[in-house]
């Protein structure tokens, strides 16, 4: 089959994508398919039009990749591509959607506000950060609403630290949620099809929990997978996100990122193009699921065929 | 079925998370310090043509003529093409160090052709420095904030880094003598201080005379060795030229690494190493292990340049151009950065260093900034313990003067986007600061740093 991967782009997270769509490619040639590698930039239509490739395979995270944007130039090219579909992108790349959607289907996520640059430049929205305090306690988080990293994520441990954080946060989306802090293990559920894959956890050995560089270093976090939990405890999980893999209408793959706090499971976020680098949790998971990484691609693959073809 | 098939173009065979898990048992201890950033993956999206960056570190080599180049290459081609693709003397041919005594000669040194080694570029030069000198734990000090390239190679060593504050003058000389006594109380081993004191990487400040005085005679005092890292030194575009340590000291105790970088060509890779004999010969070792020599058509290109007698006048073109981007890039700071910032007004080297108000961190700047189209180094990176994080370090060597005026504007432009919404956030109005310029350095008490002092040394 010829399989075009999409990859690079302009996104902050152009270097991760870069190393998850080598990888794929890797995987596709082995599996015996014709591979056309595409770094996603002006001319990506271009590129997409002259190849006609059978389907895409979609590599890219961070805005413009995972935000449903190359997804709608696939649908309206008519090629059928690897993972969630355009609402579902959009719903899972801006977190302040992807969190009503959840409260709205009954799945638990940390208490949030939400605001725009304009709630601060022309409503005075300043002067309500008193009410915080009372409202989600401190620390905070402090997230920018798109982003598919913890680039710009700041914990604020007091209000003084506050308007730093979202100076900050704000320079990566125009939209930023502030969210209370949930103390527990971080765990992450990759979904294939809709199959749960045996969940990971990360155990951060050193230094901040919101630290980007440790998402893509190994010794930086330690993972355990599957991640020891009493087989209540991993139901109530997995049924967590499963639900939110499904409320965010996600189809092919996503990975569901929570916290398991004293009193059950909390989701943060849901990633529609989660990595599939070497230290990537999606990977991890299937290999311990007994998917080996060509198996892993080919299934992702198939998920996309038959969906889309209509 | 006779012709050969084309060699498979990724040969990389499948690995896995837990493929990497089993290497990472074989890892060295180091290797846990030697590490990727995520600025570097922010640094991946710098490349692309429609990026101004202001974040490299690159001289301009389209002013070197191609028909001298090709010339040179040509006779050397012609007249010694079997010794110039052969290894040569791992110290280097004594040729090239009749070169490199003219170079130094340009700043006033005279050092021993004998104390001369030709390094693989100077970043070569300061890991043989760091392999001959530095054991795990052993302290180096460095000037905050420091090149970022020495970091990883002091880390790679397992050194423990310690940074003293610079200012307008440079290293701050005084706060240096303390933290040696503090150290030597603690019974922690210092090897060396780094140094760049000409036009430093990344805050573009020189070192004054009596700084310079003072920091040799506390090596001597506590028999420590300097290393003078001066690849800019003839890179000046106003002020008068300052004594290298080298010759203040006369090369007892400070060993000085110089490079053809800046004034020839980075891409030749081809720098050089002074020391007293007895580290030369460590060194010497240390330079056969790593590679044997240095590139001996390099070195050939090297000599033949010289010997056309034009290095001196094409340094003189460099000054000029780069002396009118420095301007060009002052004067767009001036009119495009908040009253709050403050920066460094070099008198030579490649770099200008930016401080914005605290509450701005300037990664997160960054990646606003790429939305911009434009880059610059963010200043955490020139700092080993998480300062510096409002400072940022800015190129003007390797673009044009319109493409520093643009870019200028452009960062200028976040960042005030940035005070505008603090200010929204604080409903406070930023006091006005006055820029670095305005300051007349007087003596150390007087001296404004560049950030606050922190608590101790390291």
């Amino acid at each position: 089959m010829k399989v075009a991967v999409l990859k690079g782009g302009r996104s902050l997270e152009r270097g991760v994508s870069l190393r998850s769509g080598a990888r794929v490619e890797d995987a596709l040639e082995r599996l015996g398919h014709e591979v056309v590698p595409v770094d996603a930039g002006p001319d990506l239509v271009g590129r997409l039009r002259a190849e006609r490739p059978e389907v895409a395979f979609v590599a890219l995270h961070g805005v413009g990749g995972e935000d449903g944007t190359a997804q709608e130039l696939l649908e309206l090219l008519d090629i059928p591509f690897t993972g969630p579909g355009v609402a579902a992108c959009v719903r899972c790349m801006d977190k302040v959607l992807a969190k009503h959607a959840m409260r709205e289907a009954g799945l638990p996520t940390p208490d949030w506000f939400a605001f725009g640059q304009t709630a601060f430049r022309e409503l005075g929205a300043a002067e309500a950060l008193g009410e915080l305090e009372g409202r989600l306690g401190f620390p905070l988080v402090v997230k920018p609403s798109r982003g598919g990293s913890s680039l710009g994520v700041k914990f604020a441990a007091k209000d003084r630290e506050v308007p730093g954080a979202l100076v900050a946060a704000f320079s990566y989306d125009d939209r930023v949620l502030l969210e209370r802090h949930v103390e527990g293990r971080e765990l992450a559920v990759s979904v294939l099809g809709d199959e749960a894959l045996p969940i990971v956890e990360a155990i951060p050995v050193s230094g901040d929990r919101y630290d980007f560089e440790a998402r893509y270093e190994i010794g930086r976090t330690r993972f355990a997978c599957p991640a020891e939990l009493g087989e209540d405890e991993r139901r109530a999980v997995t049924e967590v996100a499963l639900g939110a893999y499904r409320a965010l209408g996600c189809s092919g793959f996503a990975r569901v990122d929570l916290i398991l706090a004293a009193d059950g499971p909390q989701v943060l976020e849901a990633n529609a193009i989660p990595g599939l680098t070497d230290t990537s949790l999606l990977p991890q998971a299937a290999e311990v699921a007994g998917l080996s990484f060509e198996r892993l691609v080919e299934r992702i693959l198939d998920l996309a065929m038959p969906a889309r073809d209509s | 079925m006779s012709e050969v098939p084309p060699p498979p173009h990724r040969r990389r065979a499948h690995t896995s998370a837990r493929d990497l898990e089993r290497y990472a048992a074989l890892f060295a201890e180091r290797t846990g310090v030697m590490r990727s950033s995520a600025m570097r993956d922010l640094m991946a999206i710098t490349a692309s043509p429609e990026v101004i960056s202001l974040a490299g570190g690159l001289p301009d080599t389209s002013t070197f003529p191609p028909q001298s180049f090709a010339a040179q290459m040509t006779r050397i081609a012609q007249e010694s093409a079997a010794e110039a693709l052969q290894y040569g003397p791992t110290e280097g041919f004594e040729e090239t160090r009749d070169c490199i005594l003219q170079v130094m000669g340009a700043e006033g040194m005279l050092p021993d052709p004998h104390d001369i080694i030709v390094t693989t570029g100077g970043q070569q030069g300061i890991d043989l420095i760091c392999k001959t000198l530095v054991d795990p734990g052993d302290v180096v000090i460095c000037e905050a904030p420091t090149y970022p390239g020495a970091v990883p190679v002091f880390c790679s060593y397992q050194a423990d880094v310690v940074q003293v504050e610079c200012d307008e003058d440079g290293m701050r000389v005084g706060e240096l003598e303390g933290l040696l006594e503090r150290l030597k109380a603690e019974s922690r081993r210092v090897k060396f201080i780094y140094s760049v004191p000409t036009f430093q990487n990344p805050a573009g400040v020189t070192m004054s005379l009596s700084r310079r005085q003072h920091l040799v005679e506390l090596a001597r005092r506590h028999e420590l060795l300097i290393v003078e890292d001066n690849p800019y030194g003839l890179l000046r575009y106003g002020g008068e030229p300052m004594p290298p340590l080298y010759q203040l000291d006369g090369g007892d105790f400070v060993i000085y690494v110089g490079t053809l970088s800046k004034i020839l060509s980075p891409g030749i890779r081809l720098g050089w190493t002074v020391a007293p004999p007895p580290v030369m010969e460590k060194i010497v070792l240390g330079k056969q292990a790593a590679d044997l020599c240095t590139s001996t058509l390099t070195q050939y290109f090297v000599r033949e340049y010289f010997r056309e007698g034009r290095w001196q006048h094409y340094i003189d073109d460099l000054v000029e151009i780069y002396r009118r981007r420095r301007d060009a890039m002052l004067e767009a700071l001036r009119e495009h950065f908040p009253a709050a910032a403050t920066w460094t007004e070099p008198e030579g080297g490649l770099f200008i260093w930016a401080t914005l108000p605290e509450y701005i961190d300037t990664s997160d700047l960054l990646a606003k900034a790429l939305r911009a189209d434009v880059a610059f180094v963010p200043g955490e990176a020139a700092y080993v313990d998480g300062r510096g994080g409002s400072s940022m370090r800015l190129n003007f060597s390797g673009v044009s003067e319109a493409e520093i005026r643009e870019g200028v504007r452009r960062i200028g432009n976040v960042i005030a986007e940035q005070v505008e919404l603090y200010e929204a956030l604080t409903g406070e109005q930023q006091v006005a600061g006055r820029p670095a310029a305005a300051v007349e350095p007087v003596d150390d008490a007087n001296v404004v740093p560049f950030r606050k002092a922190a608590e101790g040394g390291a």
